[in-house]
């Protein structure tokens, strides 16, 4: 591992606990990475201050793709929140949409027959699947291992057409509405469901060989990128990013909801905490949910309720309350504030998802000092979704 | 580090002999799953025009427009969704929500076109390739963003109503009211239908907010008899309404009378704010009749401000709704307190006075200045059949009239009446409570011309006909009554194998041979009533234009040829209460644009 941290005479002064970067000195210049880049799934630029090829400050900047989803949500009636909130996060929208049921259910008192906390589940593990089958490689494809990205899009794709029958949708899937969910398994979907998880048996190993045994790549992840263990309760990191670091943080163990706690499953838990770790943590995440979905397919019924007797959703005015629903996201807790006051819109929705506190706080701290061919790296291995942060 | 971790990786070069997995022809067709939400497709012949989709539609991609060729009717707004595709998110809502099932997504998910202006189009009426796509996305088995049934009324139970004359029907409780009030979705088709265009919508929204008294003020506003409608009205809202599509029609009726019935009478100037700030006009105005046509023309006309005077024939106020509908099913205290308010607000009445003899109608028109007649249907009509003449065949509507009365009237102890409209089902029922009462064994029979399918009477009407014992036997047509000493023995009737014609004209056709005997000592015609207007001198009948079924016409103000003298009710429109009530309103209204000529 390269040291820079030895001759210090490349960085700047320090003022007040403030840096003093004078860029007429000629000593450091400004580089952008983003908004555009391929490891990020929706637009975030770092204004990164290097000098040399250290990177002496970062900052991170949000707002190309503010829509106002949330202010948006105040002027939607209950169900009419479920067809925008899954646009917080495109690459995972199922979450939103469960985090907004489950809020609506929770507010209205309203508890969804079985069948349809079974598909819950299914779906959302499912959904996991697809972000980790193309997020697990992508961290190969920050150092140019794109081999694994084309291989994980493909058995991705797989997942999808199983939305697709399943949902009628392929990217925004809106099946759990609040209430219930929208269709029974189609006939025969198990079978096809077997037959892409089979598939995605061959990836894990494939990805195994190409890059979790792969030099190059262990050279360029291990040690670096290192989220100190101070960090974890200050910074509020949750899920694959705890984990790694050793603090076995998953909400579907800790606080289970829907079917998980019928379900038999344990939580990878690393120790180095840094870009490999972070990797392999989400490279188990994704066995664990391929052995979930069997375990899901096997003990759910095949018939019953998918909905919840709900009032008219065209005039359904929600008692006045508060409450925070969450559920573990691919990224770690995912949750919704929501905010009723007994009329037929919510009063405020607010979304908590890690992403914020990876790319903003914890990203800008760990980037210095790091090489700007590890950004890139670093950035992805957090695995943020900007949309998320500035919805 | 190992060597294996420099060799491993190169085992992805096993790939290579592997089939590629993309597709080389990008524009090869790949079908949508079964459930895709591609493009919209719409049932126009199916499709109502509710406009649910409309309002569900969080982009506000859906506008529904006229269409050509498609007439707005009763049940049928005339209108149809148009989608924007630069605005629709496949959300697939405006499917689930659907009163028809009209609306539905296809699989199909390609269109390529110049015109951005091509991807707003109206599904059904602008062609496309993929209407008759069998696949794509359908509203799920048993998935309904609304409850497609209704609350179900309480009623006493057979055994505990037949025998006396109290008011079966229970009424909503708050919740069940409530309950019911959530199911609509404020389409409005039952608006467009209410002869009185009654803003349905919005008192089933106060009872939703549990804001009756908004309700009752929404109410007056176009119905001033609301306990009485809310009872007994026709209600034409319950036939089109779009959730009688998915399930059940709300219980508008029920509902109405729900806000009626929480609210005490002493409240109700207050809530209505009526009475205190009426600028009194000096014209004075005679009301023939206290039906539901004179009431309401007298209560709108005291709103305006004018003086009213009712002449009532018959004792008490409320005309065919007090003399001509049961107490079971219209309660008197209910109908004393629509009429109470309404005199109440200064409408003067007097009883007992029969126009034509006790003072003419001439007098009425020199005294006052407008003359508005609701007189109703009080006759009787024979069948004209042997026998008809007899004493103990009665018509239906002097039974009903002398049972309100409080006089005491013949029952016999086999009973045949003939009709199937609702007054057969009225006197049906009030012979069975009156032979209950008389300890006599319950043997009524309706029959009718035409099949129970067709029969007139309301489903409900025939249902709870049965569930009190009387025995309904439709599709047979009178052809004797059979008189041997003096006594009748029964009704002779011939199997009636249809009612209208082709064209729909009343022509029936009868099955000699098919015949059946009703044994019987008593029978009750109940074919349909006729109009009394022998209170119309022959002076003012010159002057009064007659259609050639012996109405008299009125134009859109239901003011007759003769310029003071307004006509409407059951004599104009209808037969029922919610005609009578609207033609009140529109006279009330054209009196006053006569009299500020």
């Amino acid at each position: 591992m390269l040291k820079f941290e030895q001759d210090r005479s490349k960085f700047p002064e320090e003022k007040d606990g403030k840096l003093e970067i004078d860029l007429d000195s000629q000593k450091f210049i400004k580089i952008w990475q983003g908004p555009n880049h391929p490891g990020i799934t929706g637009n975030m630029a770092l204004e990164l201050t290097v000098s040399g090829d250290e990177v002496v400050e970062s900052k991170t900047h949000v707002g190309y793709l503010h829509r106002g989803f949330e202010k948006l949500m105040e002027r939607r009636k209950f169900i009419q929140c479920f067809p925008i909130c899954i646009r917080m996060c495109v690459p995972e929208p199922d979450i939103n949409e469960y985090c907004l049921a489950a809020s609506v259910e929770d507010l209205a008192g309203i508890e969804v027959p079985d069948m349809a906390k079974w598909l819950r589940t299914l779906v959302l593990e499912m959904a996991r699947l697809v972000i980790l089958l193309r997020g697990v490689p992508g961290q190969g494809g920050t150092m140019s291992l794109g081999m694994g990205v084309q291989w994980g899009v493909y058995v991705r794709d797989l997942m999808i057409d199983r939305f697709e029958e399943l949902t009628g949708g392929r990217v925004y899937h809106m099946y759990i509405a609040p209430g219930g969910v929208r269709g029974l398994l189609p006939e025969g979907f198990k079978g096809r469901m077997e037959e892409v998880l089979k598939k995605i048996d061959e990836f894990v190993v494939d990805i195994d060989n190409l890059m979790f045994s792969n030099a190059v790549f262990k050279k360029r992840t291990k040690g670096i990128g290192v989220i100190k263990p101070e960090w974890i309760e200050q910074y509020s990191v949750v899920g694959p990013n705890a984990r790694a670091a050793g603090i076995n943080r998953d909400v579907r163990k800790d606080y289970p909801y829907l079917m998980y706690d019928k379900l038999d499953f344990e939580s990878y838990v690393g120790k180095d905490s840094d870009i490999y770790t972070r990797s392999r943590v989400r490279w188990h995440d994704l066995q664990t949910s391929v052995d979930m979905i069997r375990q899901i397919m096997a003990k759910m019924p095949n018939k019953g309720d998918i909905r919840a007797k709900t009032p008219n959703v065209l005039h359904w005015k929600i008692p006045k309350g508060e409450t925070y629903q969450r559920l573990e996201s691919s990224r770690g807790e995912y949750g919704f504030y929501m905010v009723t006051d007994g009329s037929a819109y919510p009063r405020r929705i607010n979304l908590r998802g890690p992403s914020y506190n990876s790319a903003v706080l914890l990203l800008e701290k760990m980037l210095v000092n790091a090489n700007i061919s590890d950004v890139s790296s670093m950035m992805v291995s957090l695995a943020t979704c900007p949309p998320e942060i500035e919805r | 580090m190992s060597l294996k971790d420099v060799l491993l990786p190169f085992l992805a070069w096993g790939k290579v002999f592997k089939n590629p997995v993309t597709i080389k022809d990008p524009f090869n067709d790949r079908p949508g799953s079964a459930r895709y939400r591609g493009f919209h497709k719409n049932d126009i012949e199916a499709c109502i025009g509710c406009g649910a989709c409309e309002e569900i539609c969080q982009n506000a991609a859906i506008d529904m427009v006229p269409v050509k060729g498609i007439e707005t009717k009763d049940g049928d707004s005339g209108l149809r969704p148009m989608v924007d595709y630069g605005r629709c998110c496949w959300c697939a809502l405006c499917v689930d929500v659907c009163s028809t099932n009209s609306l539905n997504l296809s699989n199909e998910y390609t269109w390529v076109e110049n015109d951005p202006d091509k991807f707003r189009y109206i599904p059904g009426v602008d062609k496309k390739d993929w209407d008759n796509n069998e696949l794509g996305w359908k509203k799920p088995e048993n998935y309904d963003l609304n409850e497609p049934f209704r609350i179900q009324m309480e009623e006493l139970k057979p055994e505990k109503r037949d025998s006396s004359f109290i008011e079966f029907v229970k009424g909503y409780s708050k919740e069940q009211a409530e309950a019911e009030a959530d199911r609509c979705i404020d389409c409005g088709l039952c608006t467009a239908t209410c002869p009185a265009h009654m803003a349905i919508p919005e008192y089933i929204k106060a009872i939703r907010n549990d804001d009756l008294e908004e309700g009752l003020r929404i109410m007056y506003e176009t119905n001033p008899l609301p306990e009485i409608c809310g009872r007994i009205c026709t209600h034409k809202c319950e036939t089109v309404c779009a959730m009688g599509h998915k399930g059940d029609a709300l219980s508008i009726r029920w509902l109405k009378r729900y806000i009626a019935d929480q609210i005490p009478e002493s409240k109700y100037k207050d809530i209505l704010n009526q009475g205190n700030d009426i600028s009194p006009k000096s014209k004075k105005i005679a009301i023939i009749g206290s039906g539901p046509a004179g009431l309401s023309a007298a209560y709108y006309l005291t709103n305006l401000g004018y003086k009213t005077k009712i002449f009532e024939a018959l004792p008490e106020a409320g005309g065919m709704m007090r003399y001509g509908i049961p107490e079971y099913r219209l309660p008197y205290d209910q109908i004393d307190k629509d009429v109470k308010y309404i005199l109440s607000l200064g409408v003067e009445i007097e009883y007992n006075i029969k126009i034509g003899k006790d003072i003419s109608l001439e007098e009425l028109g020199k005294e006052y200045d407008a003359v508005f007649a609701g007189t109703g249907l009080h006759l009787g009509r024979s069948t004209r059949i042997p026998g008809a003449e007899h004493e103990n065949v009665y018509f239906a509507t002097d039974l009903l009239r002398e049972i309100s009365l409080g006089n005491d009237i013949h029952v016999g102890n086999k009973i045949v009446v003939i009709g199937g409209g609702n007054v057969a089902m009225d006197i049906t029922r009030s012979l069975v409570r009156l032979q209950n009462q008389k300890n006599i064994k319950v043997d009524v029979t309706a029959t009718s011309l035409e099949s129970e399918d067709i029969m007139p009477a309301d489903r409900e009407e025939i249902d709870e006909s049965r569930e009190e014992k009387a025995i309904i036997d439709p599709g047979w047509g009178p052809k004797e009554i059979e008189i041997k000493d003096g006594k009748i023995k029964g009704l002779r009737t011939i199997k009636c194998l249809s009612v209208f014609d082709d064209e729909g004209r009343f022509n029936p056709k009868f099955d000699e041979k098919d015949k059946k005997f009703f044994e019987a000592d008593m029978v009750v015609e109940s074919i349909g009533q006729g109009m009394d207007l022998t209170y119309i001198s022959e002076d003012i009948k010159t002057m009064v234009k007659f259609s050639d079924r012996g109405r008299i016409i009125v134009n859109k103000d239901f003011q007759s040829s003769l310029d003071w003298f307004f006509v409407g009710g059951d004599i104009i429109e209808g037969p029922d209460v919610i005609h009578g009530i609207a033609n009140g309103h529109k006279a009330a209204k054209g009196i006053d644009k006569f009299l500020n000529k």
